[in-house]
């Protein structure tokens, strides 16, 4: 594989930037609360800034080649080296956790979850940062793997220190439930390593030579990455790990899980599994396929029973990520191209959804559905933004969400290297009919809690209004205690709201970068396919 | 005689700026939506400008378009006829014959960018402009400024006044963009488009949970007809990509690619037949048509402007402008062109009856309206299905001015007749005193609805049903008939209640400011014996913030008494516009012979629609088809020559079959048919197949004319018995009579479908299975992971008493200075549990690998 190695320097910078950040932090006095943010956000800002630069320097017309790559030894007893670069199917995904990261944290400025200590909340995230960047920038699976762990820690915390009332079971759940896939997933790293020779873990050589390994050992290595991936995508059945997560996070975890985390095993799947491994993912594509449409079903079926507003948006994310392995499963360009849309629309668009669920809960201190409602009367603003949101969640033209859904159902139609036709495009129409349950719960959630009058318990001045004579349209009564979008709010939301906008009226902006990258996987895929 | 050479010359066409421009059309709109929401509020018209400077501005760009587009097709015209030379005498007189034009195919023109790309594949967006785009375009921009005018009145003093201008005006974006689409993919986007503005205007008084009900509705419903979009646009776009990337060098999204492979041949039966099938799923849902025609009725409870422009022009158009616009697909997957019994024609014929019976029974005025809508979509539906894709494209054409003139008459009413009320029983009434232009143009259009020669729509509803039976569907003829029958008498009892009799309720001055309140259970209520005597649970009832509007209102003083009145300019203009081209447009493309009978001598070239709206069905040469969209085309010499099979039953001009044709048809010899009735020639492509005209003869004519005014004659005496001399015979019939009750029963409940979808589908869906799924997945397999992790607990207990501290303490202890720095909240136990748990699995994983790496190895 051909590799640019121009400013190599620029990703070892932009992931291990964070990590300044930290130790300036753990020097800084904790009691300075205002200090600590703002040195967490600058370092934040900083890595975003070089990402920004990674973006300018990245040469567009070669975004199928690893760019900016460094291969340098690491740990020569295990062959394992430090080998990173960037191409097109990762640029997105970097670039997009440094932004979460960043926004988040502004939005962590005046929205402190109540357990309190900002220093090592930032501290968390910035690790967190670390590792996100690290995941998509390797090159070699030890190095990888490493990453991939160094993510679950800060985000074990974050749940199980600054979640909801049931945070200590949730935050276990997620880290045994990652940490059991993550097993299986290094057991099947190590087969193939030495499969392959035990010659190197550099993603290039497994690529080459992982293809030669016998059909049924690769079937049996894909299993164990399969496991380790599924978890993290999280893909049915493995997925229960995931309400309680998102339930009982803070806003800042839901979002950051939401929006990069779960795209660690989608990547893992596009980037590893099946490159290295062209017959595992062969055999394992239609179950794949079933698994993903089962997915998308059950979650919408999942949504509709909800009846907690933040576990019915992480409900709707078991049904989008199964959208996103559909098309991965088909094995082809159109479907592996919407999957990697798909992620980031998705990051996007649930996690602004997960910021809304955030602040509604600020405000109204539930988020229980029933209780809710009129809250385009009592926040507009906030209310149009839920609108917009749902409307993108739900695959609406013109916004992101549509070109990771609707080119995923579309390839199903025609998998490829002669995967079942039949079993795709039944699945095909299963996915279709999902895009109509994800309507109905997504709309209906809007009904009830956008829609109608407020509940009395939350309108203005409670008792007073009642004096005043319930049913009196409140539509220019803002005199409540409920209050509209926050600046800090808006700061953190902006960016996500036009990013949703401009990737759905041109997606070309993201395609352009990942074709070509995307193209060249399949080709070699091909290869050993025939 | 001429060579075989010469046939391929090339065709100078002309173009023009706004042509290669179109797409501003549909983009300035777009953008004066995303202006309305920024600045709106802080315009001096709350954002009302915006709205109707970019709609203008859309209507001078169509329009010229427009001309262009005539122009163009005109120079085609001339350079044909310069080419053939020595024909041309013979080609004019066959011109007047139908079937036997001879006329090129006229090259689209299309302006487009890449939009987004995959596999390597670059796929566009941008305008795809021909006669039937440019004919909607126009359409829709003209009708979209008219309402956006009768609005500034009509929603004067709303809450929302600029955010329902920001939706009117993306609505009008969404059709315009619908309409021009160069690809598939964009059609998907503007018909979304749509979609969403339906739900932002249906509901717009959401606070009212009937509205948002409706809204949801409304949008959810066509949703399920979208499944078939998408699924349909995969296939075709993998049934034609390969065919247009060898071909044409295109892609498989592209509308010309994908109207040319369905006519080449090349795709199987199969695909074409399930493309073809899905993509009617999406155009039944849209628009309306049975059974999913449920969601119409309801989106009335959107502001009436809204009603107006979603009925007339945008939103129900943009399922029979999809079927209109890929054609080919159609015709070759129903095998129309052999006369096969389509899907389309089934349900648009459903359609036509179901939906004027439902009118019958209707007491809100916009509700008559609605479902005559559906009825009338059935037409165009039942057109298309046999082949008369001419008189279903006019018939949009003239259906819009007329329903949205009559959907503004209704708003008129209830803005200053009726006191915002729908309800013709309770709240109308003797109207027409008091409203006269309101009246007047009422009648023009109900005249025209009802197919009254020679209003508009005679000449295109007309044109339909004679199409139909011209092309051997006997049954759908007489459909057809009868529904022309049933428009005339529900429109008559619309009318009558409305206009005549005495006045009541409102109508009469007297102001009942009761709040109806509407039904908003969960599950729909059905009706029964014992309520339908009483005033109806949802039906009539004005909605409760329509009330509020009208409060809202009174503060402008225009209100001070509460009597009828006439409306003010800016309604009427509007209307009164719209009635005049109610009675004039069917001029448009006037048939012959209809023309003979009134006694009018339209001359050569009338059929302007025909002329240039319809594209000809002449093969293309491959060579410069493959090119873009250029300014000029080779044509190929014409090779359509009348055939007997189908129906061009030719009276006076059958001389001209003969050898003569022949002699100087030279590809004759390789296909008999035409576009769409044979594989065209290798090299050759069509985009149009090749569809049949009926010649209208006098007793059709009088034949339909008969059973409207049959119509006419039976509501009108029914209406007079029945309302105003409570003929006893009649009055109580219902409670007399079993049948009778259980027929109208049947209607009001809607043939029960709402209560199926309501009550079945959405119900168990969303409760039992939901609920059921939800408890399968936290007792099911949370429970086997909760299962897992408590032996796992146990597990490691053993473990960690006997062998674990040895292991990994190191680990532990790292773990544990992370741990206490994060501070409080986290229990010193639990995070050795994680830790222990952790090096367990870790331990486990790395026995496994070793034992799976010796496996394999060995």
């Amino acid at each position: 594989m051909e590799t640019l190695t121009d400013q190599n320097f620029l990703l070892t910078l932009g992931t291990f930037l964070p990590l300044v950040g930290v130790l300036v932090m753990m020097l800084w006095p904790k009691d300075d609360e205002s200090g600590v943010k703002s040195v967490g956000i600058a370092t934040a800002g900083a890595t975003l800034l070089v990402g920004i630069y990674t973006l300018t320097q990245f040469d567009y017309s070669q975004s199928e080649k690893m760019q900016f790559a460094v291969d340098a030894e690491w740990i020569e007893v295990i062959r394992s080296g430090y080998t990173i670069g960037l191409d097109g199917i990762s640029l997105p995904l970097y670039f997009l956790s440094m932004c979460v990261t960043f926004l988040v944290m502004i939005y962590t400025w005046d929205n402190m979850p109540d357990a309190g200590n900002p220093k090592a909340f930032y501290i968390l995230m910035l690790v967190l940062q670390t590792g996100m960047a690290g995941t998509f920038i390797s090159q070699d699976l030890i190095l990888f793997f490493v990453f991939f762990e160094i993510v679950l820690l800060p985000m074990y915390f974050m749940i199980g220190v600054w979640g909801g009332e049931d945070r200590q079971y949730a935050s276990l759940k997620f880290f045994l439930y990652t940490m059991f896939g993550s097993a299986f997933m290094l057991v099947a790293f190590l087969a193939l390593f030495f499969q392959t020779g035990g010659e190197s873990f550099g993603f290039a050589y497994l690529i080459e030579m992982g293809a030669g390994v016998d059909r049924d050992v690769q079937i049996w290595i894909f299993a164990g990455m399969f496991l380790g991936f599924a978890v993290k995508v999280p893909m049915f059945p493995f997925h229960t790990w995931l309400p309680d997560a998102h339930t009982q996070a803070p806003t800042q975890g839901s979002v950051i899980l939401a929006a990069i985390l779960l795209k660690l095993g989608t990547y893992g799947f596009v980037r590893i599994a099946i490159p290295m491994l062209p017959e595992g993912a062969k055999a394992w594509a239609p179950a794949i396929a079933i698994l993903a449409v089962i997915g998308i079903i059950y979650g919408a079926l999942g949504c509709l029973a909800q009846t907690d507003m933040k576990r019915l948006i992480a409900f709707s994310s078991v049904a989008h990520m199964g959208y996103v392995m559909l098309g991965i499963s088909t094995l082809t360009e159109f479907g592996i191209n919407a999957a990697l849309f798909g992620m980031v629309a998705h990051g996007l668009i649930t996690g602004m959804l997960f910021f809304i669920a955030g602040s509604v809960k600020h405000r109204f201190h539930t988020l229980e559905i029933s209780r809710l409602g009129g809250m385009l009367i009592q926040m507009p603003k906030m209310g149009w933004i839920l609108g917009f949101a749902s409307m993108a969640s739900l695959g609406l033209p013109g916004l992101a969400g549509f070109w990771g859904e609707f080119p995923a159902i579309l390839s199903a139609y025609q998998p490829g290297f002669g995967l079942n036709e039949v079993l795709f495009r039944v699945c095909m129409v299963i996915a279709a009919i999902g895009t109509v349950l994800a309507a109905a719960y997504l709309l209906w959630l809007y009904q009830r809690t956008a829609f109608g009058q407020p509940r009395e318990e939350f309108s203005s001045g409670g008792a007073h209004s009642l004096s005043a004579g319930v049913g009196d349209h409140a539509a220019d009564d803002h005199d409540s205690d409920i209050e509209d979008v926050r600046p800090t709010e808006w700061m953190a939301w902006t960016p996500f709201l036009i990013a949703i906008v401009v990737f759905g009226v041109y997606p070309q902006l993201m395609f352009k970068v990942m074709d070509p990258a995307v193209t060249q996987m399949v080709e070699t895929l091909g290869k050993s396919l025939g | 005689m001429l060579a075989a050479e010469e046939t391929y010359k090339a065709l100078e066409l002309s173009s023009g700026w706004f042509m290669e421009n179109a797409w501003l059309i549909a983009l300035i709109p777009a953008v004066a939506f995303a202006l309305i929401i920024a600045f709106g509020k802080k315009m001096p018209f709350k954002g009302a400008e915006f709205g109707l400077v970019s709609i203008g501005a859309s209507l001078v760009i169509a329009t010229g378009a427009g001309i262009q587009w005539v122009q163009r097709t005109d120079s085609a015209d001339d350079g044909g006829e310069a080419a053939q030379g020595a024909f041309n005498g013979i080609r004019g007189a066959l011109r007047a014959s139908e079937g036997a034009e001879a006329e090129p195919f006229i090259e689209p023109v299309v302006s487009q960018w890449v939009w987004w790309q995959n596999s390597g594949l670059e796929f566009g967006i941008g305008s795809h402009i021909d006669g039937l785009a440019v004919l909607l375009l126009w359409l829709v921009a003209f009708i979209s400024f008219l309402v956006q005018i009768f609005s500034l009145d009509y929603v004067r003093g709303d809450r929302r006044y600029t955010h329902f201008f920001a939706a009117l005006t993306l609505f009008s974006s969404g059709m315009l963009v619908m309409v021009m689409a160069s690809n598939t993919v964009q059609l998907i986007l503007g018909w979304e488009i749509m979609g969403l503005c339906s739900f932002m205007l249906i509901g717009h008084w959401w606070e009212d949970a009937y509205n948002s009900h409706s809204a949801l509705k409304a949008f959810f419903t066509v949703r399920v007809g979208d499944v078939g979009l998408l699924i349909g646009v995969a296939i075709l776009f993998f049934g034609s990509n390969q065919w247009a990337v060898d071909n044409l060098g295109t892609n498989g999204f592209d509308i010309q690619a994908i109207q040319a492979w369905a006519l080449s041949g090349d795709g199987s039966s199969w695909t074409l037949l399930m493309a073809a099938v899905t993509l009617f799923i999406a155009a039944i849902g849209k628009s309306g048509q049975f059974p999913f025609h449920t969601w119409l009725p309801d989106a009335m409870a959107g502001p009436t402007p809204v009603s107006s422009l979603l009925h007339s022009s945008t939103m129900v158009v943009a399922g029979v402008f999809l079927v209109a616009r890929i054609y080919p697909v159609f015709w070759e997957g129903f095998n129309i062109a052999n006369g096969g019994l389509s899907f389309i024609a089934i349900i648009g014929g459903i359609t036509i009856i179901i939906a004027a019976l439902l009118a019958f029974v209707q007491d809100d005025i916009k509700k008559v309206l609605a479902y005559s809508t559906v009825s009338q979509l059935g037409y165009m539906m039942l057109g298309l299905g046999t082949g008369a894709w001419l008189p279903a494209v006019f018939h949009v054409f003239t259906h819009a001015f007329f329903k949205c003139c009559l959907f503004l008459a209704a708003g008129s009413i209830s803005h200053s007749g009726s006191h915002h009320s729908f309800d013709m029983k309770k709240d109308m009434g003797g109207l027409r005193k008091f409203m006269p232009i309101t009246f007047a143009a009422w009648c023009v259009s109900t005249l025209a609805l009802t197919g009254v020669i020679p209003f508009a729509g005679f000449w295109s509803k007309d044109e339909i049903i004679d199409n139909v039976g011209d092309a051997g569907y006997t049954f759908l003829f007489w459909v057809g008939l009868v529904g022309a029958s049933l428009t005339a008498m529900y429109m008559t009892r619309a009318t009558y209640l409305t206009f005549f009799g005495e006045p009541r309720g409102a109508a009469a001055g007297i102001h009942h400011d009761d709040d109806h309140g509407y039904a908003t259970e969960y599950r729909e209520t059905v009706i029964t014996a014992a309520t339908i005597d009483r005033e109806l649970v949802t039906a009539g009832a004005p909605p409760k913030s329509l009330g509020a509007a009208a409060a809202h209102d009174d503060d402008h003083g225009d209100h001070g008494d509460h009597g009828p009145h006439e409306s003010g300019k800016l309604i009427l203009f509007p209307i009164v516009v719209l009635a005049v081209l109610a009675l004039t447009s069917g001029l448009a493309n006037p048939t012959p012979l209809a023309g003979d009978a009134l006694g009018l001598n339209l001359g050569e070239g009338a059929e302007l629609i025909k002329k240039y709206v319809e594209p000809r069905p002449e093969p293309v040469s491959l060579d410069i088809a493959a090119g873009h969209a250029g300014e000029s085309l080779q044509i190929l010499e014409p090779g359509f020559v009348l055939n007997d099979t189908a129906s061009f039953v030719l009276n006076d001009t059958a001389s001209f079959v003969p050898s003569e044709t022949a002699s100087f048809v030279p590809t004759a010899g390789d296909k008999k048919e035409g576009c769409g009735r044979s594989t065209p020639e290798v090299g050759t492509v069509c985009y149009f197949p090749a569809v049949s005209h009926a010649v209208p003869t006098l007793g059709k004519i009088l034949l339909s004319l008969g059973f409207v005014a049959f119509g006419y004659a039976a509501a009108i005496g029914f209406c007079i018995a029945f309302y105003k001399n409570k003929n006893a015979k009649l009055v109580g019939l219902t409670e007399r009579s079993r049948i009778a009750r259980g027929g109208y029963l049947f209607l009001k409940n809607k043939y029960y479908l709402d209560v199926l979808y309501q009550n079945v589908f959405v119900y168990f869906v969303s409760r039992p299975l939901a609920k059921a799924t939800y408890w399968f997945n936290q007792n099911v397999i949370d429970a086997a992971v909760d299962g897992v992790g408590a032996g796992g607990q146990r597990a490691g207990e053993f473990v960690y008493n006997n062998i674990d501290q040895k292991l990994v303490d190191g680990a532990v202890n790292a773990s544990g200075t992370i741990a206490s720095e994060t501070g409080h909240g986290l229990q010193p136990i639990q995070s050795g549990r994680v830790n222990h748990y952790a090096s367990l699995l870790f331990g486990a994983a790395a026995v496994g690998a070793i034992v799976l790496v010796i496996l394999n190895v060995s």
